[in-house]
């Protein structure tokens, strides 16, 4: 049930996309055709996968304030949290070109089908964020970090084929020459961001909850604006 | 212009309008967006930016001759996430507040498109000098659409600029607020940042017609 709800979460209510805009660089840049944003969104959904769990497991016996007691009792006072960006980073570019490696040897389609993408997602945001979301919301096991890596990736997934889609047909309406291309894009996933924000309460049933279970900085946006509004109904009142 | 050559301020310039590395290269959108809801947040976040940029472009040239280009990407890396690193650390010495609304955005700016872009197209073939111009100009352009935009969307979503109220009071009905004004909370979430960056981009390519795609 716990892993259901991450992943649910992770893909419609903390949408890489929609919410924290991570990743936006290669949305915007190869969502020009549905094939190919088929294929990056699959690269991202199998990197994320197996960088999560992989940082989970840095971050939890290496880096965290204590991790290396199992060292031993002289180096429980460790801290080396401060080290996190350049191993979550170094990881996350090895096992880009690691994966690129063993999927030519193994799988000569999927690497033609993922090959030419591979390289462009060690500098992808949503690979990097994902990590660094495991690391700041405290994802508790190895196997919730898993479910939270592949939800991600779905997520994202669903959100540049969605784009795609969208902007093949959008060929065939009368654009304002101005907005043509890049404008409208933004403009298009500004909406579709209004339309996930509505997937917030799915879960828990009530804003206030959902408040206190997350701690990104969207949501706690989402409360100032609460806060705001009831400070403005108190005055009409 | 006695310290800089036409070429060189050219440079600097480019970036901030005609070549902007957000509403024409379409890079470094990822981390822009999220921490707009604030000016102070925008300006923070340019600075730093203004900073890995400048400094990174000028390392990475002055190791363009021996980086072997099969592995430039994750020596690009290291350099980028140890100058984050010190801007992390800076912030959460000095700004507390600030870098805990920041969040993970500040780990982000290892992944900017525009930093890897500047790297790859401008500091691994050109002179430290120019390279540090480059990276300026590059950042200060990413500096101004993000400061826009945190602007339009703290004066409008809650009546405040840097946290100081300028509209008078929506509680005392100060102000604006006296005549019926309202904050629109819907400034601070965060798809209205895509629509605020979509409207500039409409108004920059409306005034100059040879930045007009097709589809």
């Amino acid at each position: 049930m716990e892993h259901l709800e991450l992943f649910l979460k992770s893909i419609f209510i903390d949408n890489m996309v929609f919410a924290t805009f991570l990743g936006m660089c290669s949305y915007l840049a190869v969502s020009k055709k549905v094939s190919t944003a088929v294929g990056l969104g699959a690269a991202v959904i199998f990197v994320l996968a197996i960088t999560v769990p992989l940082n989970w497991l840095l971050d939890q016996y290496l880096l965290q304030p204590g991790a290396l007691s199992w060292l031993g009792e002289e180096y429980a006072a460790y801290d080396l949290s401060f080290l996190s960006f350049i191993m979550f980073i170094a990881t996350i570019a090895t096992m880009v070109q690691l994966v690129e490696i063993v999927v030519e040897k193994f799988s000569p389609s999927l690497y033609n089908s993922l090959g030419i993408f591979l390289p462009l997602i060690a500098v992808n945001c949503a690979i990097l964020g994902g990590s660094l979301f495991m690391q700041s919301r405290e994802i508790a096991t190895l196997g919730l970090a898993t479910t939270y890596g592949i939800g991600s990736g779905i997520g994202w997934f669903l959100a540049i084929l969605a784009i795609a889609a969208i902007r093949e047909k959008i060929r065939y309406s009368n654009v304002p020459p101005a907005l043509r291309g890049l404008g409208i894009t933004f403009i298009i996933t500004g909406l579709m961001a209004i339309g996930f924000m509505s997937f917030g309460g799915m879960l828990t049933g009530g804003d206030d909850e959902a408040a206190k279970e997350t701690k990104s900085a969207q949501v706690d946006e989402l409360n100032d604006t609460e806060k705001e509004l009831a400070n403005n109904t108190k005055v009409i009142e | 212009m006695g310290l800089l050559s036409k070429k060189d301020a050219k440079l600097i310039t480019d970036p901030l309008a005609d070549n902007n590395p957000i509403t024409i290269q379409v890079l470094g959108i990822c981390s822009a967006l999220a921490i707009t809801a604030e000016l102070e947040a925008s300006i923070v976040m340019s600075i730093s930016v203004l900073f890995v940029l400048g400094v990174g472009n000028v390392v990475i040239s002055l190791m363009r001759n021996i980086i072997p280009s099969k592995i430039r990407i994750i020596v690009q890396l290291i350099v980028v996430a140890t100058l984050v690193i010190i801007v992390d650390l800076v912030l959460k010495a000095f700004a507390y507040e600030l870098s805990k609304t920041l969040s993970v955005f500040v780990g982000l700016i290892i992944t900017n498109c525009i930093i890897m872009g500047r790297f790859e197209a401008f500091a691994l073939g050109n002179g430290p000098w120019r390279s540090f111009l480059d990276g300026i100009g590059n950042a200060a352009g990413y500096g101004v659409i993000l400061i826009i935009v945190g602007f339009f969307r703290e004066l409008l979503g809650s009546g405040t600029l840097l946290g100081i109220p300028v509209l008078g009071d929506p509680i005392e009905k100060t102000g604006l607020y006296s005549i019926g004004y309202e904050n629109n909370g819907f400034m601070l979430l965060s798809p209205m940042a895509l629509i605020v960056v979509g409207i500039i981009i409409w108004v920059q390519r409306t005034r100059n017609k040879a930045l007009v795609e097709d589809h």
